[in-house]
């Protein structure tokens, strides 16, 4: 059993659960995900380690909540407990040792590019973040990175920082100064379109992928990915990968697999919850 | 020998059928299939045995099981001896009792077998096992006189819980290491629910866990501790982690929409009660026309799965025919009783899809058999120009593993083969003193009745070298 310690709310759908985990608190790198299995009958979802806590024995998780499994995490409370976390999975980040790196986060991503900011940082690599949301409600983790160098923020809407994407202010900053190696984490299209980018400019660019997984072990072969014309899998081959080899497209048309048993599960739960507000107000 | 019978009277006796769920009803359900001798057969079918002299089904065991002294027990009434006398040769008699291919095995040695049917041993096991799972108070309990020598055993599957079991009572301190959040391994993972009810491997682990053994989910060894590590804390380590990734066929299309491996499409189902959703969280493709492509028990096990989540047609395509079939016999019986097509002589070159990306079909050709290969069966070849479309919605891929590399990429000393398996000698003794291994990742890929034999030897020579080391 694994206990909440603490919980805030980072954006309208995105949660930071700080979870007793000490063992994986103590030796995760960089780039380092969990299998996180909440009670009996759940899923198995994988999430990556957004920071830790060695002398607290705590892991921060950053949750967004998109289905059924997701919404059940953010709705844990401190004290309460997640049956199951193994870990930490998969590759620890390729990291350059000095230079300047460019890091980009897009929406919950953000919360993956944070250690990788913190590990570049730490090895004395110049760093600067890029990162963005809709809106001003949707930037997360920007005090946490300005730790570590200069924060772009941009918002789809202008309602904070610079109006754009990402991308936008990624284009204007590998115009203007030198970029050893650029790492983003975000939503598929916002990964192809920095990777596109920076193909151009020949500049060695990480991403981290979020397919669908299992057991995180190599066992299932569910996250396989595409690298040039080699087969992957994401969680022992990963989850970080060159990003001008990634098949977006294939990663994105996998991730749709469930679509609609996710809008089911989703909607099944909504049903058990109004049915149970019902029987209380019953009684 | 019990003295009840003459060795007449015992040949009269004719083998006892194993009943069964309906073959229609069972397709639907996830009950089990074999619904066990009741006590009165199991009894006729214990009097069957002639008790050799020079008993061979003992020698067809993996583990060694005294056959003819259980049965003997049992058919003198003394069933809780019998049950001690099995216990005391196989840790995991109600799993293998229902899912070992007795037929290339103990039941294939059996002097009836010659001219008749052999004796039912794997039907007796079971029955006995059963026994002792229902009257566990029954059975003596010894505790043995501790050891103070700790053992860490990675992996929870066969050849781990055979393992710990044997240590345990030799008096040593065993943790078993297990990365899934469930202990079982392919027990609990691969086999389905209709072969091998998961309750049964609960009791077995529970069994274990009473017996001192403790069980670590969640730790994946290569990750979350290392072979360097665990040295450091155990005096000796059996790594038993399974054959780890699935191998896919490497034709184009595999990674469209409806494509599985077996080992995905049996965790979803088996481990994830994806057969269960919506009450379940995790979902699995359904699929009206599913093929599962190779011919072993982990191919029957996924095509007779997806009959029972309502394929209108489920079929293996396997390259070889049905007398190659690497499957156990009954899987393959049972299988076809419940309307499972067989698809033999084709090769798939292609998984094709529409222009969602979801799986169509597979382009598959038709194959002859030619001269016998390195293995023995005879080759498949491509007969030319013989390509066609197989319409289907869902593809399982379970034409085997290869050895994961997480454990072994943390732990350079450790001598492996050119595939990745652990080197390891006939007692499971690697590269490394202090360090054993069997099941699947030193053999590649087999039964769970070989990764429990080599569990046993390797608990024997880990003893051996403990009282060695001890001097």
């Amino acid at each position: 059993m694994h206990r909440i310690l603490a919980k805030q709310a980072l954006s309208p759908n995105v949660t930071r659960l700080d979870v007793s985990a000490p063992r994986i608190a103590e030796i995760r790198q960089p780039g380092q995900f969990v299998i996180v299995h909440l009670a009996e009958g759940s899923e198995r979802i994988p999430l990556t380690i957004a920071d830790s806590n060695p002398a607290a024995g705590t892991i921060s998780l950053v949750i967004q909540a998109v289905g059924k499994s997701t919404n059940e995490l953010v709705a844990l409370n401190p004290g309460d407990a997640i049956c199951d976390i193994a870990g930490p999975l998969g590759h620890a980040t390729e990291m350059i040792s000095a230079g300047h790196a460019l890091c980009i986060g897009g929406g919950v991503g953000t919360a993956v590019v944070h250690p990788i900011a913190q590990g570049l940082s730490r090895r004395g690599v110049r760093v600067t973040s890029v990162i963005g949301g809709r809106s001003k409600e949707w930037v997360i983790f920007e005090p946490e990175l300005k730790r570590f160098g200069q924060v772009v923020v941009c918002t789809d809407d202008g309602s904070y920082g610079r109006k754009g994407f990402v991308t936008d202010a990624a284009r204007d900053i590998l115009a203007a100064e030198k970029v050893d190696i650029v790492y983003a984490v975000g939503p598929v299209p916002m990964m192809r379109a920095v990777a596109n980018l920076t193909r151009e400019r020949g500049v060695r660019t990480i991403v981290s992928l979020n397919p669908v997984m299992i057991d995180g072990t190599g066992m299932c072969g569910g996250c396989r990915v595409t690298l040039g014309n080699e087969t992957k899998f994401a969680c022992v081959d990963g989850p970080e990968f060159d990003g001008h080899l990634v098949n977006f497209d294939e990663l994105q048309d996998r991730l749709a697999t469930y679509r609609e048993f996710e809008q089911q599960a989703t909607a099944c739960a909504a049903d058990h919850c109004r049915l149970q507000k019902q029987i209380a107000a019953q009684k | 020998m019990s003295p009840r019978l003459t060795t007449k009277a015992r040949l009269q006796l004719t083998r006892q059928a194993m009943p069964e769920q309906d073959a229609a009803a069972r397709s639907a359900n996830f009950l089990e299939v074999n619904l066990g001798l009741p006590e009165k057969l199991a009894l006729l079918e214990a009097d069957r045995c002639l008790q050799c002299k020079d008993p061979r089904c003992i020698k067809g065991c993996p583990v060694g099981v005294h056959i003819p002294k259980f049965l003997d027990l049992l058919t003198a009434g003394k069933i809780a001896e019998a049950a001690q006398s099995l216990l005391d040769d196989n840790a995991l008699p109600a799993v293998t009792g229902r899912v070992c291919p007795q037929e290339t095995q103990c039941e294939a040695e059996c002097v009836r077998a010659g001219k008749g049917l052999p004796v039912g041993v794997g039907y007796l096991e079971r029955f006995v096992a059963d026994w002792a799972r229902e009257h566990r108070d029954q059975l003596p309990q010894t505790t043995p006189q501790p050891t103070g020598r700790r053992v860490a055993i990675v992996g929870s599957g066969p050849a781990g819980l055979t393992a710990a079991g044997q240590l345990a009572r030799r008096g040593h301190a065993v943790t078993i290491y297990e990365a899934l959040h469930k202990p079982g391994g392919v027990l609990v993972y691969g086999i389905p629910e209709f072969r091998l009810p998961k309750k049964i491997v609960a009791q077995e682990v529970e069994r274990l866990r009473e017996a001192g053994v403790k069980i670590e989910c969640n730790v994946v060894i290569g990750r979350t501790y290392t072979i360097p590590e665990l040295q450091q804390k155990f005096d000796a380590i059996f790594i038993a982690n399974g054959a780890g990734l699935p191998v896919f066929m490497n034709v184009p299309g595999e990674n469209l929409k409806g494509v599985y491996s077996a080992n995905e499409y049996l965790t979803r189902i088996n481990l994830m009660a994806a057969y269960q959703f919506p009450r379940s969280d995790t979902p699995v493709l359904h699929g009206r026309r599913v093929a599962v492509v190779g011919g072993g028990n982990v191919a029957m096990d996924a095509v007779r799965t997806a009959k029972r989540l309502g394929a209108q047609e489920a079929v293996i395509v396997y390259r070889r025919t049905h007398d190659e079939l690497p499957a156990r016999a009954e899987e393959v019986h049972h299988a076809e009783q419940e309307g499972i097509r067989f698809e033999f002589l084709t090769a798939p070159l292609a998984v094709v899809g529409n222009d969602k990306r979801w799986v169509t079909g597979m382009k598959c050709q038709k194959m002859q058999l030619g001269e016998p290969d390195s293995s023995g069966r005879r080759r498949p070849e491509p007969i030319p120009g013989s390509e066609f479309i197989f319409d289907c919605d869902v593809v399982v891929v379970a034409i085997g593993t290869k050895a994961n590399p997480l454990l072994t990429a943390t732990c350079p000393d450790l001598k492996l083969n050119k595939w990745g398996n652990i080197v390891a000698d006939e007692n499971g003794q690697t590269s490394l003193p202090g360090v054993f291994a069997g099941g699947d990742i030193v053999r590649g890929a087999a039964t769970v009745i070989l990764a429990m034999g080599d569990g046993k030897r390797a608990a024997a020579a880990i003893d051996e070298y403990l009282r060695q080391a001890g001097k």
